[in-house]
């Protein structure tokens, strides 16, 4: 691996944040009230790969301050944003401009409408030319809105991008204190005075270049992972694809049809599948899970476990005799949700990719009771080996895309539905496979409990979703779902009885209440009411559903004959190995979180990871692949770029005052400080690859050896002090 | 109370009129009381909803809108709080002000004296509570007046003598607990009887209480603020008697049981195994299972003040014995003293007492001993 650093201040690229980690939130009380009192940006520094790196060799510890034009006398040229109306209204700007220009380094101070548009750019350049700036200050929003920006600005003066203090006087000042003018400029004083403290102490800081592995790994083979390996693959990066499962294609090689133009699922979905196969650019690691992953942004290794098949997959060609072979046949299908049985040996349906077969170790006859081996004996190609063990793979990758899907939400922890209890209470996806001409039944839409055609069928929205005690969120694909169904189920059966039962009916997409009214037009009946309860009368098959018609104001019972629950779409119960592997955030409905819902929809606040399809929250199927596609693009940036450049306010250690107490390692959660066991005195080092900058070790350290760059005790104390005084 | 505090207290703008709370509602059946339809009024107009009586009235306050509210919102409470303005009004029906006010003269809605309280003790050797021993058994109004329910009292008494539990009844002292009197909305004359029984308790120093009624067990448990002894119902305790092998079974019962799960025990407080457990144990029964058991429980309308007015339309109660009798049930076993009212009655206004009987688990239990 190598490093490359950068030179000119030209190629300076921030990678910016924007949360704050909550996990630094509570640990650095200290540092980050006296940051939100100033009104810094401390999670600028946050998006940085925290994973545990395992080889530090290379890290150099040099110091991190630039060579670029040096601290001379400072001349602080500060800028005060009336952000159209958000500060000005409320902050006596002038005020607030003649307060500055009196402090003795400031140069030059003026107000502008919005400093953050071209001329306001411009008046920054050209007074840093006119004025010989050497420090800039900006009052004005977030930092997280515009530092880079007004870096670039300095950037392009020629001036290190770190001699810029932002202060905001919209989010801490104007906004919360709107009816207290007075209060709110005497306020935006003190913070202008705090900004110009700092000012005077800053110092140059070059930023890191790190390389990338060219390679992605994709986590996840559903429609949400192949679309998003196959965008990579053609962009021409090596990707590793993990899938789970012996096959890829998730739950949409479960669906029969897709909403709202009826396509069959397969056929759209297989021609990808085996794309995906056949792409010399994408190893497929089916059957497999992500064990660890270690690493940051252009650098992740990760360790994937070929679980063992105990068939040969290199030898197996998909012929299907050990499983026409296997005496065990009454396994129940897991494809098929249970409704169907399968072999012990067994591809998961007919158009598996990879096409290889497993075997299914907990009901094998030879590994449970030492029998059989009839496969074994019957495979033309000798592809069957019991010896075979889990495999475990070391990969190398750049960036990686999380796309582990959903699972259906438990219609069991509804009880008032009977389902499991009822044979003929289903699920949307059991519904699916039922219809399904590959299904159990061959597409014979009938009732498991005697397998005759269903005369009457409730479909009922919102199963665990929109519901505080289970999932409050929407599931979003639920209501076309079971329109859909509602009228695969008229076509089936045109004289059937079909009820939709729902609180919305949410029918947002393109084309979606077109189908919608479609739907009505066939003859399908919509109750605007959940479901209360499912019941069976003593000596009575039927499913007596019991509803409000809110629309009539009335309660009511009805008899069915197929019950049909819209369970909803929870995040996969293992995604918390992946999130803890990452250290991913997650958004509180326990699906991954993206670091901007609107704006960075597909990125994490780790930078390198992406996320798509269900594993961010539930969508439906052109959703998903729009999202997919959007994460192969963002995961190719740092591909095509070749290279990262990391944040240079991280901590630095003084050797001479530290005492190698290792406080500091144990609060770094980031693995990003240890002792350093070559040194002879066992100085604390830090990983600079790792570093954040949040802080924690240089306000627990009691020798005060560590240093934040960006931060330091000084020009904290400065700060604080300028708050502390009454502004004049 | 205006539709703007109520609407506020209730959190009902939270409401996204799913019809969960109007579509499991048992008394639905009988009445127009259409809960959501309420709600919406108060909070959408800002207008309290026309109440008559044989609506508002018809809640049993069973809580199974609650449980079905996917937003948290108790609708059975939002109508005792109308109720309680009607109280206030003085606008309810006689029986129910009969009822109050003997609460409030006598400790019992019955109209009963209060020194006829220990009536049900007089040939069992029955002690008043003392600090020593390891239970209150309170025994509640019902079983205390009524002479059906008096029996369950009797057998719960011969269960814990034959197990050797040391305890004892508070005698004339025992006040109403208040839950009906919470239900019929009149929550001062419940803030006075909490007060009244924690000063009680207190000056017995109690620390673990058992009651054989439900209503009672609700709310000492979830409506008493400063509650600092343990609450148990009759069938919790049984079972664990059954359990660590204290009851020595003597007689088999030779029956097909059914058990009713109330609504206090179940819905409202998550009590369903207890009472199975112990008639599982019984000799020589089978438990039988209703279809709408557990959580889907129906309510037999006893509660939510309904003892003391009728409404009228089909009784829930006789669908409830017909439905046992189907699935062929020779004995309807309930665990509260207004269940066993109810169906009680349910059995001679339906003509079945040939068919089948109600008994509580306590009695089922001490019969086998």
């Amino acid at each position: 691996m190598q490093i490359v650093w950068t030179s000119t201040l030209h190629s300076y690229m921030p990678i910016f944040v924007s949360f704050l980690h909550p996990l630094q939130q509570s640990q650095f009380l200290f540092y980050c009230c006296l940051i939100s009192l100033s009104s810094l940006h401390a999670g600028k520094a946050l998006n940085r790969p925290i994973l545990r790196f395992q080889s530090s060799s290379w890290v150099r510890t040099v110091s991190r301050t630039g060579k670029s034009r040096g601290p001379e006398e400072p001349r602080i040229g500060v800028f005060i944003c009336h952000c159209g109306s958000n500060i000005a209204d409320i902050v006596d700007v002038k005020e607030v401009v003649d307060f500055a220009s009196k402090f003795p380094n400031v140069v030059f101070a003026v107000d502008e409408r919005y400093v953050c548009s071209e001329p306001g750019q411009a008046l920054i350049r050209e007074n840093i030319r006119k004025h010989k700036l050497n420090r800039v200050i900006v009052a004005s929003c977030s930092p997280r809105m515009h530092e880079t920006t007004f870096r670039k600005a300095l950037e392009a003066e020629g001036l290190n991008p770190f001699l810029l203090e932002i202060t905001n006087l919209r989010e801490q000042c104007s906004w919360v204190h709107m009816h207290e003018p007075r209060k709110a400029t005497q306020k935006a004083k003190v913070l202008v005075a705090s900004a110009i403290a700092k000012a005077t102490l800053l110092e140059p800081l070059t930023p890191m270049k790190f390389s990338v592995t060219p390679a992605a790994l994709v986590i996840g083979g559903g429609i949400a992972g192949i679309q998003a390996s196959l965008d990579l693959a053609n962009i021409g990066f090596k990707v590793h694809l993990v899938e789970k499962t012996p096959s890829i294609g998730g739950h949409m090689a479960q669906l029969d049809k897709t909403f709202p133009t009826l396509d069959c699922s397969a056929c759209i979905l297989t021609p990808k599948m085996v794309d995906v196969s056949r792409h010399p650019n994408i190893t497929l690691w089916s059957y497999s899970e992500v064990e660890s992953i270690s690493g940051f942004i252009g650098n992740f290794k990760a360790t994937i476990v070929e679980k063992a098949r105990y068939i040969n997959k290199s030898l197996c060609t998909g012929c299907g005799t050990c499983a026409s072979k296997c005496p065990v046949k009454t396994i129940p299908n897991e494809f098929d949700l249970g409704l169907g049985t399968r072999s012990v040996a067994y591809i998961p349906f007919p158009q598996a990719v990879p096409l290889i077969y497993t075997i299914d170790k907990e009901n094998c006859l030879y590994f449970t009771k030492g029998v059989c081996r009839v496969c074994e004996k019957t495979c033309p190609f000798k592809a069957v080996d019991f010896n075979q063990q889990d495999k475990k793979v070391e990969i190398e990758v750049g960036t990686i895309v999380i796309a582990t899907g959903y699972d259906l939400f438990d219609a069991n922890r509804k009880p008032e539905y009977g389902y499991k209890q009822y044979k003929n209470v289903l699920t949307n996806l059991e519904f699916e496979r039922l219809i399904s001409a590959a299904g159990p039944t061959g597409g014979q839409l009938v009732r498991p409990s005697d397998g005759r055609a269903p005369k009457k069928i409730a479909f009922v929205q919102c199963i665990g979703s929109r519901d505080i005690l289970t999932n409050p969120y929407c599931s979003r694909v639920c209501c076309m779902a079971s329109v859909k169904q509602a009228h695969q189920a008229k076509e089936k059966y045109p004289d059937a009885k079909v009820f939709v039962f729902y609180i919305d009916l949410r029918t947002f997409g393109k084309g979606y209440e077109e189908f919608l009214w479609r739907v009505q037009e066939e003859g399908v009946n919509l109750v605007r009411g959940k479901v209360a309860e499912i019941y069976r009368k003593p000596k009575d098959e039927n499913l007596t559903v019991l509803f409000e018609d809110t629309l009539l104001g009335q309660t009511r019972e009805m008899d069915f004959d197929m019950v049909i629950l819209a369970a909803g779409l929870e995040p996969r119960v293992d995604a918390q190995q992946i999130q803890k592997a990452l250290k991913l955030s997650m958004s509180p409905d326990s699906f991954f979180l993206e670091a901007h819902p609107k704006l960075r929809p597909v990125e994490t606040h780790i930078a390198g990871v992406y996320l798509c399809g269900c594993a961010q929250g539930p969508k439906d199927i052109p959703d998903v692949v729009a999202q997919a596609s959007a994460a192969a693009s963002q995961a190719s940036i740092p591909l095509i770029q070749g290279e990262v450049v990391s944040e240079p306010t991280i901590a630095y250690v003084d050797k001479e005052l530290c005492c190698s107490c290792k406080i500091c390692e144990s609060v770094c959660v980031y693995d990003a400080i240890e002792a350093d066991e070559t040194d002879e005195e066992k100085r604390a080092k830090v990983n600079e690859a790792l570093c954040v900058g949040c802080g924690s070790c240089a306000a627990a350290c009691p020798a005060r050896a560590i240093t934040m760059y960006g931060f330091t005790k000084e020009q904290i104390s400065k700060q604080l002090a300028a708050l502390l005084t009454e502004p004049t | 109370m205006s539709a703007h505090d109520l609407t506020q207290k209730h959190k009902l703008l939270e409401c996204i009129q799913c019809g969960m709370c109007t579509g499991v509602c048992p008394v639905s059946k009988k009445t127009n009381l259409n809960v959501r339809n309420y709600m919406r009024e108060a909070a959408v107009y800002g207008e309290l909803p026309r109440h008559p009586e044989n609506e508002l009235w018809s809640c049993t306050t069973c809580a199974t809108c609650e449980a079905r509210c996917p937003k948290e919102i108790k609708p059975y409470e939002f109508l005792i709080d109308i109720r309680g303005s009607d109280v206030e009004a003085g606008k309810i029906a006689t029986t129910l002000r009969d009822a109050l006010e003997s609460v409030f003269k006598n400790g019992n809605p019955w109209g009963r004296i209060r020194s006829k309280r220990t009536e049900w003790t007089q040939d069992l050797a029955v002690k008043h509570y003392a600090k020593d021993m390891d239970f209150l058994y309170f025994v509640g109004c019902t079983p205390a007046y009524d002479p059906r329910a008096q029996e369950v009292a009797k057998s719960f008494v011969t269960c814990l003598e034959k197990a050797g539990i040391s305890f004892g009844i508070l005698g004339t002292e025992e006040n109403c607990c208040g839950n009906e009197v919470y239900g019929m909305g009149e929550k001062g004359l419940f803030e006075h009887l909490a007060e009244a029984n924690q000063k009680l308790f207190r000056k017995y120093d109690l620390k673990q209480l058992v009651t054989s009624c439900p209503h009672s067990y609700h709310t000492f448990k979830n409506r008493y603020e400063t509650r600092n002894f343990e609450v148990n119902h009759h069938t919790q305790l049984l079972a664990n008697l059954i359990d660590e092998e204290r009851l020595a079974f003597q007689k088999k019962l030779g029956k097909k049981i059914i058990y009713h799960d109330p609504c206090f025990l179940g819905k409202q407080n998550n009590i369903y195994d207890e009472p199975r457990k112990i008639i599982e144990s019984l000799p020589d029964v089978e438990l039988l299972e209703f279809d709408r058991s557990r959580e889907r429980s129906l309510c037999c309308e006893g509660g939510g003040g309904r003892m003391w007015i009728d409404i009228p339309g089909p009784r829930l109660a006789e669908a409830r014995v017909q439905e046992a009798i189907d699935y062929g049930a020779q004995i309807l076993a309930v665990a509260c003293p207004f269940c066993l009212s109810t169906f009680e009655d349910a059995v001679k206004t339906a003509g079945v007492e040939d068919q089948i009987q109600i008994k509580d688990v306590a009695e089922l239990l001490s019969q086998t001993l």
